[in-house]
């Protein structure tokens, strides 16, 4: 178990340390100047070349990696460009409605999917089945946005239960916050929960003809005791890996939900400061995505053993 | 007894319900503010939510767009026209409780004309050669040249006056002098203002503002459905507009601003160089159809680079009429007879991207075949602005008053004429307003004698807001979105 800790976390930190300086050399060879994006087309070399000596923007490459990477080491992430304010602080702000909005949806989900995956794989071939497929192609078919447009016009205009977008923020309590979030967790929510019905249903399908199963059954286990106590937890592992996956997929690709609801996450903080050439905080935001998806691996790696006593005797 | 319990809960309830009319507003707006400091960037973001409301200059726009006393309650001009004696109101405090004096004054100006300072319209104040402080209440700046635009440059966002105990923190915490003062910004979501109550000058009929930034058009369009905003102050989307005028809870605001909307040219760029190009250039443009197809009919077309509400405008838009005819004989003399190629580069805001394409099928129509590319603004900045690597864009040129950019040889499109440069330095020398009037009006003639670029219309204000909401303004001489006087009718 140890070996095999130690050799997912090496591999951790490697990915890092690649994943910083692809992302540095992309953002920063991209053209545009933050110092004249800032100050418009009537500014003055003089004043840019102050702005641009402020931002630090006259260091070479290299020890501007450096210096950003040190940072980083010590939890500094350095100071936006044109908010002027500290990148961690931001990044900790927009987390406030990224993190919660990526939970609630990956929530909702594992709740559809878990249920109708195992009703759908234990009615294989019958209605129920076909009725849960047909579902899922819609929901892999429909693009979250334009659901998303579909229920504000619904329930936001006609029927005014929520808002049409905006965040009203957890100081204002804990509902408040959570029904600013529903509509977008539901539009992000569903075409994963059609993947993951998907995967659960042929996991539980493939599970349920292996040879144990036989057994299971011919020990005198009903078929649904057999489903429930033996091919559902087999069939997790390629579950949990997809979980695993959506995850860092919601707290990222979040961007064109949050511009529909017009939510302050991390999404928006990455669309915003892109188009403003705020180098340092893609640069940080992205890191930080790119950290959050390799802990999240190493996470499900970690339970894959977990899960499968056999990973961790192995080797 | 149940009776009189019921009659007595009605009565609470009629009370409830609205007896008082609310004093709260949210503003919709599209761009969020990057900082809150007008004085050091160009966002108009900035001036949209702080002008006027939070921070307040010598002089002020008013909504008519003519200039009028804002902390400054008077001045005197010497008569050389080279020393102002600004004599400033009394009794004004900004935010954090400090007293605004000549001090301030002085120092705000002295800031934003430092070698080191960061202020994005720093030619505005080129022209200061001092900022003596006479007393606490009267203030003297001299110039090196008669300057008659002085009062009006001293209007602008970026000439506001700021405190040097706040200046620390003005990029988070602005400290002004105005009817708003700050109270809180959640970075992506909005910026709440709220009255103050030791205002100077007559106070404000709302107690809370609430900025709110949404980006996307679709989402802008649900959010004022939903009355979740109770005004969107410059709504993104034209064709969306109808549909709220038709509806009894709103009202559309359809105003002018300052923004010239321009098919900019590359006059030193072959064959761009030859006038006789130019001319031929603005004869393919149909303007009425850019402005129907681009921003739905919302904007008026202009012959030159001058706001028709201003009255020293001069309508030369017949001298470029659409003639595709005359355009065409016009590319055959100038040795274009089957027409040539050309890059079409476009900034964002959907009168570009919807009016680019409109134009280079106009174009297409005399010969001219355009290359269209879609840019950032970054990029935009980089290559067009900077780098003049472009043959044609469109853009807006929202400063007020700024046809003295033409005077600029070295500006983006790049038309270098004497006379020109001539004229606008006697307009700086001239403070007599009828003289003013005379150069400005030459000075619109000149440039649309030589086609530098090609006029296409003046950029509307377009705001809707809930029909009860009174006081909004419909034009926007400024970016600005003074909420001083707004209130809500009962």
């Amino acid at each position: 178990m140890l070996r095999y800790v130690t050799k997912r976390f090496l591999s951790l930190c490697v990915a890092l340390v690649v994943a910083s300086a692809v992302i540095f050399t992309l953002v920063e060879v991209v053209p545009g100047d933050p110092a004249s994006f800032m100050l418009g087309i009537n500014a003055q070399e003089d004043t840019l070349a102050a702005l641009r000596e402020e931002l630090g923007l006259n260091g070479s490459l290299l020890s501007r990696y450096l210096d950003w990477v040190g940072g980083m080491v010590r939890g500094d992430f350095g100071t936006s460009y044109t908010y002027r304010t500290d990148v961690a602080g931001m990044i900790a702000d927009r987390m406030q409605v990224s993190l919660p909005l990526a939970l609630y949806a990956l929530a909702l989900s594992t709740l559809i999917a878990f249920p109708a995956g195992i009703w759908a794989a234990a009615r294989r071939g019958r209605v129920g089945d076909v009725a849960v497929m047909g579902a899922t192609q819609l929901g892999l078919a429909v693009p979250n946005f334009w659901f998303a447009m579909l229920m504000v016009l619904v329930f936001a205009i006609k029927l005014r239960w929520f808002p049409a977008g905006g965040f009203a923020g957890w100081e204002k309590g804990l509902w408040p916050g959570l029904k600013s979030l529903t509509l977008p967790a539901i539009a992000l929510a569903l075409p994963q929960a059609a993947i993951l019905t998907r995967v659960m249903r042929s996991a539980l399908i493939d599970a349920l003809g292996e040879d144990y199963i036989r057994t299971a059954r011919a020990k005198g286990l009903t078929r649904g005791q057999a489903l429930r106590r033996h091919a559902l937890r087999n069939a997790l592992i390629p579950v949990l890996t997809i979980i695993g996956m959506q995850f860092s997929f919601l707290l990222a690709g979040a961007i064109i939900i949050e511009n529909v609801f017009f939510l302050p996450g991390l999404g928006r903080l990455v669309f915003q400061s892109i188009s403003a050439r705020d180098l340092i905080v893609v640069e940080s935001v992205v890191m930080l995505l790119v950290f959050a998806v390799i802990v999240v691996n190493f996470a499900v790696d970690l339970a894959y053993a977990l899960v499968d006593p056999r990973l961790r005797t192995r080797e | 007894m149940t009776y009189r319990k019921f009659l007595a809960a009605s009565a609470l309830a009629l009370i409830a319900s609205g007896a008082w009319a609310k004093t709260d507003i949210i503003v919709g707006m599209q761009l969020e503010p990057p900082h809150l400091d007008p004085t050091s960037a160009a966002a108009g973001a900035i001036d949209s939510v702080l002008y006027s409301n939070v921070f307040e200059g010598l002089t002020r726009f008013a909504s008519d767009g003519s200039i009028v006393a804002g902390l400054a309650k008077s001045w005197d001009i010497s008569e050389d026209g080279l020393t102002y004696t600004f004599h400033l109101n009394e009794g004004v405090k900004f935010h954090d409780g400090t007293d605004m004096n000549a001090e301030d004054v002085k120092f705000s100006l002295d800031r934003a004309r430092a070698a080191d300072s960061q202020n994005a319209q720093k030619a505005l104040f080129a022209g200061i050669a001092s900022v003596d402080v006479v007393d606490p209440a009267t203030v003297k700046v001299t110039l090196s040249a008669p300057n008659g635009a002085f009062l009006f440059n001293m209007a602008w966002g970026d000439a506001v006056i700021v405190a040097p105990e706040s200046i620390e923190n003005i990029k988070q915490a602005p400290v002004g002098t105005g009817a708003f003062k700050f109270a809180n910004w959640v970075q992506g979501d909005r910026i709440e203002l709220a009255k103050n109550d030791g205002y100077w000058g007559t106070p404000a009929k709302l107690d809370a503002v609430t900025f709110k930034f949404i980006s996307d058009p679709t989402a802008a369009f649900a959010a004022v459905m939903a009355e979740d905003v109770n005004v969107f102050a410059g709504f993104p989307a034209p064709e969306n507009l109808a549909q709220f005028g038709a509806d009894p809870r709103f009202l559309v605001l359809v105003g002018s601003t300052e923004g010239e909307t321009i098919l900019s040219t590359n006059n030193k760029m072959p064959p761009f160089d030859n006038v006789k190009v130019r001319e031929a250039l603005a004869h393919a443009i149909n303007r009425q159809e850019i402005i129907d197809g681009a921003m739905f009919g919302y904007g008026t077309p202009i012959g030159t680079h001058f706001a028709p509400h201003n009255p020293d405008y001069v309508d030369l838009a017949a001298q470029s009429a659409y003639d595709p005819e005359l355009s065409k004989k016009l590319l055959a003399e100038a040795g274009f007879p089957d027409g040539f190629k050309t890059t079409l580069k476009l900034p964002p805001p959907s009168y570009a991207r919807r009016g680019g394409e409109i134009i280079a099928a106009q174009l297409r129509a005399v010969g001219i075949e355009t290359e269209i590319s879609n840019l950032e603004w970054a990029q935009w900045l980089e290559e067009v602005f900077k780098g003049k690597d472009y043959g044609l864009t469109i853009v807006s040129h929202t400063e007020p008053a700024d046809i003295n950019i033409y005077a600029r040889p070295e500006y983006y499109f790049q038309y270098d004429s004497a006379a020109f440069q001539g004229l606008m330095a006697d307009l700086n020398n001239a403070t007599d307003p009828a003289k003013r009037s005379e150069i400005l009006k030459a000075a619109q003639k000149m440039i649309a004698d030589d086609y530098v670029n090609g006029y296409l219309f003046q950029l509307a204000a377009l705001s809707v807001a809930n029909a009860k909401v009174k006081g909004l303004w419909t034009n926007a001489p400024t970016q600005a979105t003074d909420l001083t006087a707004v209130y809500w009718e009962e």
